[in-house]
């Protein structure tokens, strides 16, 4: 009983070792990591890196113009209380998802954005995807390119994140897949044709060809969950947020290139 | 609100090509795709895209329902004098937008 019990502590333990070993890995020596970005073709590079060219700076601009537009009851808008985002939003994105100071669940940045409408400016929530909710998701994140991706130091992410590594790494779905086994596992070899990105969330939210729109990181994960024949979670749902808490950790230090183009 | 990115050289030699670039938020809708409830979404897509130099036409395109949403065009005009680039989008449940920009020429 007690050698089986030791048995079950060390294997608790080598999981532990190894997904740390990941981490650290990651920082030690070289990084090896790239961003989705780099994985594309010439042309699309250019476009996201031509500010005139990149459709996605099209909602960045609208979102400017929503910034300062009164909303609610309240009448305020997020000028009122934030002035200019160019100084005060300046590192949010790469921070988020984060936890609210008394609340007991971690906010990505929409769900910042909406609880910032509820509470200062009594505005109804922003439908997922909708126009409005993308474009000021991108104005803020907007703000944060190119700097690395910073992940907040607080204990009460820690059991969220580790969620988030558990939801990666389990596999679902018809075809029998995790996150992990397409991007840990086979990142940079071909799936049809196309380059197996390591899915980090750098260029969040982006402009996917595809879509003819910008979509967040939920959408592309209800992408990935459709492409594994897996149930999407609903767009409400907490898996979302604790798998970016992960995926954010993950990428740790990576630059942020939001609005990004992919294809 | 219009939401419009133009990309155009501020100031240019005489007689030299410039190149003009247009992007522009729109659905593009092509009037072919059912909606959620089943119905044909109606279609709205720009028609017409227009630029002109001082007035001038320079540049004139109809567009179609192929082609795909936030529409990007880039052409190129000869600076011959200094002046101002309209730009000019029209298409359907009167959709219109106008944008300027100028160029020197020296």
């Amino acid at each position: 009983m007690t050698a089986l019990r030791f048995g079950i502590g060390i294997a608790v333990v080598f999981a532990a070792s190894l997904a740390l070993a990941q981490v650290v890995g990651d920082k030690g020596g070289a990084d090896k990591r790239r961003s989705g970005a780099r994985d594309m073709g010439e042309a699309l590079q250019k476009m996201q890196d031509d500010d005139t060219a990149n459709p996605g700076m099209l909602f960045v601009q609208l979102g400017g113009q929503l910034w300062a537009k009164a909303a609610g009851t309240a009448g305020k808008s997020c000028a009122d209380c934030h002035d200019g985002a160019a100084a005060s939003m300046k590192g949010v994105a790469a921070r988020y998802p984060a936890m609210p100071r008394d609340g007991d669940r971690p906010l990505d940045l929409e769900d910042r954005i909406n609880l910032c409408r509820a509470v200062h400016q009594q505005a109804g929530n922003l439908p997922p995807e909708s126009r409005e909710l993308l474009a000021l998701t991108a104005y803020v994140a907007h703000q944060s390119r190119g700097l690395p991706i910073a992940p907040p130091a607080d204990a009460r992410l820690a059991p969220f994140r580790a969620q988030g590594a558990e939801i990666f790494r389990r596999r679902q779905g018809q075809l029998d897949l995790s996150c992990a086994i397409c991007h840990d596992d086979n990142a940079g070899k071909k799936l049809a044709g196309v380059t197996i990105p390591e899915a980090h969330p750098t260029g969040y939210p982006i402009y996917r060809l595809e879509w003819q729109t910008l979509g967040s990181l939920k959408r592309r994960l209800r992408n990935c969950l459709v492409g594994m024949r897996a149930e999407p979670y609903p767009y409400e749902a907490s898996e979302y947020v604790v798998l970016e808490l992960f995926l954010m950790e993950r990428a740790r230090g990576m630059t942020l290139e939001s609005p990004g183009v992919r294809p | 609100m219009a939401n419009v990115l133009v990309n155009a050289p501020k100031i240019a030699k005489r007689g030299t090509i410039v190149e003009i670039k247009a992007l522009i938020l729109h659905p593009m809708e092509t009037g072919f795709r059912p909606g959620p409830n089943g119905r044909i979404i109606p279609r709205n897509i720009i028609e017409r895209f227009t630029a002109t130099w001082n007035g001038a036409t320079i540049f004139d395109m109809e567009m179609s329902p192929a082609i795909a949403a936030n529409p990007f065009v880039s052409f190129f005009a000869v600076a011959s004098e200094s002046g101002t680039v309209g730009l000019r989008w029209t298409g359907d449940e009167g959709f219109v937008v106008e944008e300027r920009v100028a160029i020197a020429v020296e």
